[in-house]
Order: C-alpha cells, then sequence, then structure tokens
C-alpha cells in the first residue's frame, strides 16, 4: 500500500469521531518497501489538492521518512519538491503490520500490501 | 472494441476461485467506458474508485482508458481474495494510472476523505434476484445476489452517490431489467445527478443495461 493510499483512510468505527484522533491511522510494526516508478509530475500536480498534507508529514516523520515541512508557494514548478512528493507517496510501500486509531485504539490489518478496512456488524 | 480486454487468465488458479470471473455484464461496462474515452479523457479524473472489483479487469480497463494520462484508481472488494487478483490484473495490463486496492464494503474507510472527490465511481453490483437471505450468505455470493429485485446492496449505496462524486464527476453502474432501471434514473434525479441508459445488450437471460449519472459542475 502506497502512502498516497493510506492518506485517504480514516478509522470509521461507530462512535469514534474525533477528528483529531482517528486521521491518520497510525502504523505499527510495519514494513516497508521502497519501489522506483517513473514520476509523472503532471498527476502529482493535479492530486496535490486532494492529499491531506498535514496527514501526510505526520505519517512520514512516524516512518522517518524526510519531507519538508510545508509546501512550496509553486509547487507545480519546483523539481525537487515533486521528486520528494513522488518518493515518498508513489514509491513508499507499506507491505505488512497494522494501523492504529489513536481514538478508539482499533487496529486495520494490512497483509501483503492490502490494507482491511472492514470492521465486524457491532462495530459499523 | 480497440482497447484490449485486460488478462485475467491468473483467476484460473485455485487461490481465486472464489473471485467473479469477468462475463458479459462485465464487457458491457468496459464497452460503456470506451465509448466515453473522449469525454473521460476530456473530464482528466484524478481519483477514480471501483467498488466490488472483483478480477480487477474494470479497474485495469479505466486505466488504459485514461491513457496516456495518469489517474488514482482505488478498487474496493469484501473478498480478499478479489483484492489480491485486482493486484494482478492491474499489474499485468499497462497504463499511466496509480492502483491501490483496500478490503472493504462499498467505500467504508475512505469516504469521508473521498467526499466529494471522487470523478469516476465504478459499480458492478450483485444485481441477480435472489431470496434476501441469499445477500452476502458466502463470499461468492456476495458478487451477484442482489436480494429483492436485485437491489439490495445497490440501494444502499445509492443514497451515498451525489455527495462522494466531485462536481461534473460520473457514476457508471450495470443493472439488470428486473432492477428496475427507471426507477433507479428516477431516484437520482430527485438526489440532483442526471442519469441515463447509455448502453443495452442481452446476453441469455440477462437484458443488462449500463446506468451513467453526472454530478452538476460548480
Amino acid at each position: 500500500m502506497r502512502l498516497l493510499t493510506h492518506n485517504m483512510l480514516k478509522c470509521h468505527v461507530k462512535n469514534c469521531t474525533d477528528p483529531d484522533k482517528q486521521y491518520p491511522l497510525r502504523f505499527k510494526d510495519v514494513q516497508i518497501e521502497q519501489i522506483e516508478y517513473e514520476p509523472n509530475e503532471e498527476f502529482l500536480v493535479r492530486m496535490l489538492p486532494r492529499i491531506d498534507w498535514s496527514a501526510l508529514v505526520k505519517t512520514a516523520k512516524d516512518l522517518n521518512i524526510g519531507i519538508p515541512g510545508s509546501m512550496p508557494e509553486d509547487p507545480a514548478s519546483d523539481q525537487d519538491f515533486l521528486q520528494k512528493l513522488h518518493t515518498i507517496i508513489m514509491e513508499t510501500h507499506i507491505t505488512e503490520g497494522s494501523m492504529v486509531c489513536d481514538g478508539c485504539s482499533h487496529e486495520y490489518k494490512i497483509t501483503k500490501g492490502i490494507a482491511n478496512m472492514l470492521l465486524a456488524e457491532h462495530e459499523i | 472494441m480497440s482497447l484490449p480486454t485486460p488478462d485475467t487468465g491468473h483467476l484460473r488458479r485455485a487461490e481465486y476461485s472464489t473471485v467473479y470471473e469477468p462475463a458479459e455484464d462485465t464487457y458491457l461496462l468496459l464497452d460503456a467506458l470506451e465509448n466515453d474515452r473522449a469525454e473521460l479523457q476530456a473530464q482528466r479524473p484524478t481519483i477514480c474508485v471501483e467498488i466490488g472489483s472483483g478480477s480487477g479487469c474494470v479497474s485495469a480497463f479505466l486505466g488504459r482508458v485514461l491513457s496516456p494520462h495518469g489517474a488514482l484508481i482505488l478498487s474496493t472488494d469484501i473478498n480478499p481474495a478479489a483484492n489480491n487478483a485486482t493486484r494482478e490484473t492491474v499489474a499485468k495490463t499497462p497504463s499511466e494510472s496509480t492502483f491501490g486496492q483496500c478490503r472493504t464494503r462499498f467505500v467504508q474507510g475512505i469516504d469521508d476523505r473521498l467526499r466529494g472527490r471522487i470523478d469516476v465511481l465504478l459499480f458492478n453490483p450483485p444485481y441477480v434476484v435472489t431470496p434476501s437471505a441469499e445477500v452476502d450468505s458466502t463470499i461468492e455470493a456476495a458478487a451477484w445476489a442482489g436480494g429483492v429485485r436485485g437491489r439490495e446492496v445497490l440501494d444502499l449505496l445509492i443514497p451515498q452517490v451525489p455527495a462522494l462524486l466531485s462536481p461534473g464527476g460520473r457514476f457508471y453502474v450495470v443493472v439488470i431489467e428486473q432492477n428496475k432501471p427507471e426507477e433507479i434514473i428516477a431516484q437520482f434525479a430527485e438526489l440532483g445527478l442526471a442519469g441515463q441508459r447509455v448502453l443495452s445488450r442481452r446476453a441469455g437471460i440477462e437484458s443488462l443495461s449500463i446506468l451513467r449519472f453526472t454530478k452538476p459542475c460548480l
């Protein structure tokens, strides 16, 4: 699972409603794999407004991945920034481990790179 | 069809025995997407979601339809074998898109972040008319058993669709005649989404259609 996909995941347990705690989900005991791809800058620039930047910064820091603290004023023309963004959201994959909600402590498993967001009936 | 159908030959492996294999309904959805290729490319989607991706044939094909442009194509399914099959199918299918798979029901767990941000939403629901008890009775049945009028699963999604789509976003869904397509179109109209039947085909006893709904631009 790419960090880009992780940026879209939020705890959806019933009664877990503290927005400061249910997102982003915190990685726990994860295995990380870097896979190189050709960067697609045009796509990155379109995606950027749909990324929750502060969640991405928090997650990258948790994983000890270097990330610019703030977005540059003109990201589209900042090659350096786009390359870093590409490395973080596109090339960094979580293969095993879990994601924990800081609000309700629910643990979502990641198996062979796929997150399990399914909840039991009583949790929905 | 000019675009090649994604290779799903790996579905013959035992680990994928519970995954719905591409059939006429799948191919009709591929044809509808290909017919709309120029419009879809002009829309330049950034985030696309397929619910219940099964083999991953449709997700992979959407990547092809959008090429040479790239999008994030997220595919959900409740069946882990389908998640894996989808990953294998999209990996075999060349495109410029970025794919992600998630084990979940509908869009649970991604709906909050993606609200108003989904440019293309695809769903080939379990549409076969069955007794209610058959819906979700087994992992295989979950792929086709639709309960009363074949609508029990689709009806859970319909009210969520308008909020999920981005302005100008599109929703494509596979239906059969017993699902009462005209009633579905009227239901969406009440929710503010215009829709129409864009393609129909008869396959054995099934009279299949693709409905397409569009959210107005701002």
